[in-house]
């Protein structure tokens, strides 16, 4: 009998935790929570956490309606990220979705989305595949082939680079992608440069920057992530090198400097946001809110998501449906959206919006906005 | 290439060479003693740096305490694994225990993210977590070289000798040779078997917080899956060496490290095999010697 | 004496089973919500891994820890062979695809069974180097021969497309195939397992010698053992990569393994219907397990949602279950109609003396 009481108790649990149904809308979520990116994903979740704490509803025929957003962890993992999207769609019927914010990840997430019909806005993922020939897919960043060319003209006139070493991080379609822009650009300038090559999670970069150091390159450009950029920094620094560091948008996170030290000093990336930025109307605000919520400087991940929370919501607000092919005909349209990192209007039939983009540079401990490059 | 740039080369293989062996080591005494592949070892590691990391940041001790608090909370953590999850399984079907051995690793891995957040730590002087002049560099011939990869190699010569002093020199040491020889036996001799054990789960993990320690102050960051790689290494340069024997771990270590860092010096087209050079190591010493270097033959039991 | 069932009773049941479940995948696959339907697909599939390396870790006792390898050459050879040529254009964007692949689309089931081969052929090659070695050191050679394919997929620019991986794979995997492959997978190890030859394998599990004494040929038994393993690890790779529609080296990384491992050895290495049932509550429960994720409530008690959390309980599950339950759910034993017979009879005969 007692583990009847025991059973009847469970259920009763689970009834209990399943029957909180209120009129509501629900958007998706699914970000790299855990995993070895597990930075970005905590980032940008922060972001939408800002988002919805200021702007908790959504009015829709004349009523504010509670907004709910369901976060689900993919792990950093393109099958779980596929998962996590059916998950959402299926179970949790959302109307939209945000995320994944790598990549790969919005790749995987991205079929399974177009399949089912329902929006999604990834915040970072640059590579230009994740959107191309979908109808469902958008993004609140520029795509690599821009930051690649930024990057190069960067690097050709403003650092004066003849000779650069390219480290690649082979294992990322996002390094591989920034990679081949820039190297197209920096060809047509007429500029020297030669590859090297890694994985994701490798430590020791003695080797191949012995080797590159070798061919006397004055500049390194690093289009991976923040974690590698700051040991083979730091290494490249140990072996005597004393030219410049460049690097894209998988540079900015915190963890460069604190990783780093001061051996990441003077390097370059260019990134969608800074916090001195005056990218829109929208930013002071939302810089000033972030640092009363955290305590801390934002980022561009959690900026952007902010955005993509934003965006989505301005879309369902213009509808006046919950339908998500409504929705998404909704996003399409939208125009001149002041996001916090710039404004958003997408081209007709692509989910690529044209925005500003940010050079920054890390001085003494600190991010520090070097320019703004608009379109 | 350069006579300055080879040396370069082999002072960055010998403190990789001589992290790797002090891995090793834990996995070759646990392997001697229980025939245990304990897949849980690369965590352990991981968790040797996070005791420094909060040691210092949280609990602000200097940072020569922290690191010795580490190693004996490392060690305790080593033998605490051990009497939970091994103990119950000592007359078990192997493949249990391994199957837990691989439980452990997943739980300390999730429990790391769980607890300590899935974003890397830094582990820089910055923190307070090692004197800056530790980055200094010595000028040596035209050669760069920091002032730590040379504490690197000294540390792990110290914790090498200290080793074999400890298993050939002491009581302790004997009583653990015997054990990895007869255990049934060697209790008939009035030896408390489970405390032997014990003692080898703390020497190991002791020396892997050691490793940790030193792997995060040449590669300053710590997160959940910091240990994987070097724990999967470790694994191969200990069976290269001969899995069971404790030279055989350092030098299986050595070989290791040299190896990965000359052949992608050598050959820096192919540093996207860097990993396969591990396995292919592996594969050619496990069939040319299936033993491994030092390893001894062991005859199929009829 | 137990009474037993009669065989031509036991036939009609395991028939009318097929039928029972055939019918419930028919209707899921009409009304179920597409998560479900993934669901139960990668259940399917998990029991095809989990099957294979029952046979070849449980069954004849190789210890191999390469699975992850096979089922990447059943994933890269079934894509290759089925991505229409115009993506693969746009997806080999660093280097183009070699010549034979570059030209050849051809249909689902030929590209499953020609990567099943594939699996199996590379198999057949690796076999009689690893066999050579025993126990542990088997176990650590094959696990770096998987990790060296990855490796090599990782770096095979031109044949894989390396790290970047493919794309854009044509969706179909279905329940008809996913259940049908796992259906004729059992099929087939169950009744080599039944037959002389599994008792063979079953011999040289026990005891290599004595079975070689015996007159068995240890050899050319777990080679074939270890092929056909090989075979259907291929085979499910290529149902795999045809489900989730992207693949990349690093989806088959050692972790792979050891979740197959988990699956099997949570239903009893060494049975193939615990392989099954190993399977299917690996896959089930962890998305369950979801739950713990999310914030949820329990009367007035809020809990926040803590991503990560559900591996640590699968893992101390893991850990509990090996410690108090180390042979897993059916140990070595099969779920038989004359199993399922002996515990209704006795659970039956109990109830008679409670009433007494």
């Amino acid at each position: 009998m007692r583990k009847f009481y025991v059973f009847l108790t469970l259920v009763l649990a689970f009834v209990v935790v399943s029957a909180s149904e209120i009129t509501e809308v629900k958007i998706g979520a699914g970000w790299e929570m855990t995993g070895p990116i597990a930075g970005f994903g905590q980032m940008s979740w922060d972001g939408v956490k800002l988002a919805m704490k200021l702007r908790p509803t959504v009015r829709i025929g004349g009523k504010d309606v509670p907004v709910k957003v369901v976060l689900l962890d993919n792990k950093g993992d393109k099958a779980e990220a596929a998962n996590v999207v059916k998950r959402l769609i299926d179970v949790e019927k959302v109307v939209a979705i945000l995320g994944p914010c790598t990549s790969s990840c919005a790749l995987a997430a991205g079929a399974i989305a177009e399949q089912k019909q329902v929006a999604m806005v990834t915040n970072t993922a640059t590579n230009p595949l994740v959107t191309q020939n979908r109808r469902f897919i958008f993004r609140a960043c520029f795509i690599d082939p821009m930051q690649g060319e930024l990057l190069a003209k960067f690097a050709w006139e403003q650092l004066k680079s003849k000779n650069v070493a390219i480290m690649v991080d082979v294992a990322q379609d996002y390094v591989v992608g920034l990679a081949n822009y820039f190297k197209r650009k920096f060809a047509q300038f007429g500029g020297k440069f030669f590859e090297e090559y890694y994985n994701t999670g490798d430590q020791d970069f003695t080797a191949q920057l012995t080797d590159a150091l070798s061919r006397n390159p004055d500049t390194i450009f690093l289009p991976g992530y923040y974690s590698e950029i700051a040991l083979i920094c730091k290494q490249a620094r140990e072996l005597g090198f004393k030219g410049n560091f460049l690097a894209g948008d998988g540079a900015d996170a915190p963890e460069l400097i604190q990783i780093g030290g001061k051996f990441v000093e003077g390097l370059y990336y260019t990134t969608y946001f800074h916090q001195d930025a005056d990218l829109s109307p929208a930013t002071k605000p939302f810089v000033e809110a972030y640092v009363k919520e955290y305590n801390r400087r934002p980022d561009a991940f959690g900026a952007l998501a902010f955005d993509a929370y934003n965006l989505v919501l301005d879309a369902i607000e213009r509808t006046q449906s919950l339908d998500p092919i409504a929705i998404r005909d909704a996003i399409a349209a939208t125009k001149d959206f002041q996001g916090v990192g710039g404004s958003i209007t997408y081209p007709e039939g692509s989910g690529d919006p044209v925005k500003p983009a940010v050079i920054n540079t890390v001085k003494d401990g600190q991010f520090r906005l070097m320019t703004v490059v608009r379109p | 290439m350069s006579l300055a740039g080879f040396f370069q080369h082999l002072v960055n293989a010998l403190s990789l060479g001589g992290i790797y062996a002090l891995i090793a080591i834990g996995y070759t005494m646990v392997y001697g003693i229980l025939r245990l592949i304990n897949f849980a070892h690369g965590d352990v590691f991981t968790y040797g740096i996070y005791f420094a990391f909060y040691a210092v940041v949280l609990f602000l001790m200097p940072w020569w305490v922290a690191f010795v608090f580490s190693i004996f909370a490392t060690a305790f953590l080593g033998a605490f694994i051990e009497r939970i999850a091994y103990r119950p399984l000592r007359n078990a079907p192997r493949i249990s225990a391994l199957i837990t051995a691989i439980g452990v690793s997943f739980f300390l891995e999730n429990f790391a993210i769980v607890a300590f957040g899935g974003r890397a730590k830094s582990f820089n002087p910055q923190t307070g977590i090692y004197p800056t002049s530790f980055l200094n560099m010595i000028n040596i011939g035209g050669v760069r070289i920091p002032v730590l990869t040379f504490i690197t190699i000294g540390i792990v010569i110290a914790a090498l000798v200290l080793l074999i002093w400890i298993v050939y020199r002491t009581k302790i040491g004997m009583a653990m040779r015997a054990i990895s020889k007869d255990i049934p036996t060697t209790k008939l001799m009035g030896v408390n078997a489970d405390r032997v054990v014990s003692f080898t789960f703390m020497l190991g993990s002791g020396l892997a917080a050691i490793g940790g320690i030193l792997w995060a102050m040449k590669y300053p960051q710590v997160y959940p899956y910091t240990g994987m790689i070097p724990g999967l290494k470790a694994f191969i340069a200990a069976v290269v060496g001969g899995i069971g024997s404790i030279q055989g771990a350092m030098v299986g270590g050595f070989i290791l490290g040299i190896s990965e860092i000359m052949i992608v010096a050598f050959v820096p087209s192919l540093a996207g095999y860097r990993d396969a050079f591990a396995y292919a190591i592996l594969l050619f010493v496990l069939l040319v010697k299936p033993t491994g270097i030092l390893g001894v033959e062991v005859s199929e039991k009829v | 004496m137990e009474k037993s069932l009669s065989n031509s009773l036991k036939f009609i049941l395991t028939l009318a089973l097929i039928v029972v479940i055939g019918f419930l995948l028919f209707l899921a696959n009409k009304r179920a919500s597409e998560y479900v339907i993934l669901i139960l697909n990668l259940m399917a599939i998990n029991m095809i891994f989990a099957v294979s390396l029952t046979l070849i870790n449980g069954i004849t006792g190789i210890f191999s820890l390469g699975h992850a390898g096979f089922i990447a050459i059943g994933a890269y050879v079934s894509t290759l062979l089925t991505l229409p040529v115009a993506q693969k254009e746009m997806t080999f964007l660093i280097k183009p695809l070699i010549y034979p692949f570059n030209q050849i689309q051809m249909p689902f089931l030929p590209a499953t069974l020609i990567a099943g081969l594939v699996a199996a052929g590379f198999g057949y090659v690796v076999a009689a180097p690893s066999l050579r070695l025993i126990g542990d050191y088997l176990a650590i050679a094959t696990l770096g021969l998987g990790e060296t394919i990855r490796i090599i997929a990782n770096n095979a620019w031109s044949i894989t497309n390396g790290a970047l991986g493919l794309k854009a794979i044509p969706p179909y995997t279905n329940i008809y195939w996913s259940w049908g492959w796992a259906f004729v997978t059992v099929l087939v190890i169950a009744s080599l397992v039944k037959s002389s030859y599994g008792r063979a394998l079953k011999a040289i599990r026990e005891d290599p010698i004595a079975a070689k004494a015996m007159g068995i040929n240890v050899f050319s038994h777990q080679v074939v053992s270890f092929v056909l393993g090989s075979f259907f690890a291929g085979v499910g790779g290529a149902l795999w990569a045809h489900l989730i529609t992207t693949i990349d080296p690093k989806s088959f990384a050692f972790s792979k393994t050891f979740e197959i491992l988990i699956m099997a050895v949570l239903g009893g290495l060494g049975s193939i219907s615990g392989a099954i049932i190993g399977a299917s509550i690996y896959t089930v429960g962890l998305e369950f397990l979801r739950v713990l994720e999310s914030p949820f409530k329990i009367w007035f008690i809020n809990f926040p949602g803590i991503p990560g959390m559900r591996m640590v309980v699968l893992s101390i599950m893991l850990i509990v279950l090996m410690l108090f339950w180390q042979r897993g759910i059916m140990g070595r034993d099969e779920l038989t109609w004359d199993l399922i017979y002996k515990l209704f009879t006795k659970s039956a005969r109990r109830r008679g003396v409670v009433d007494e």
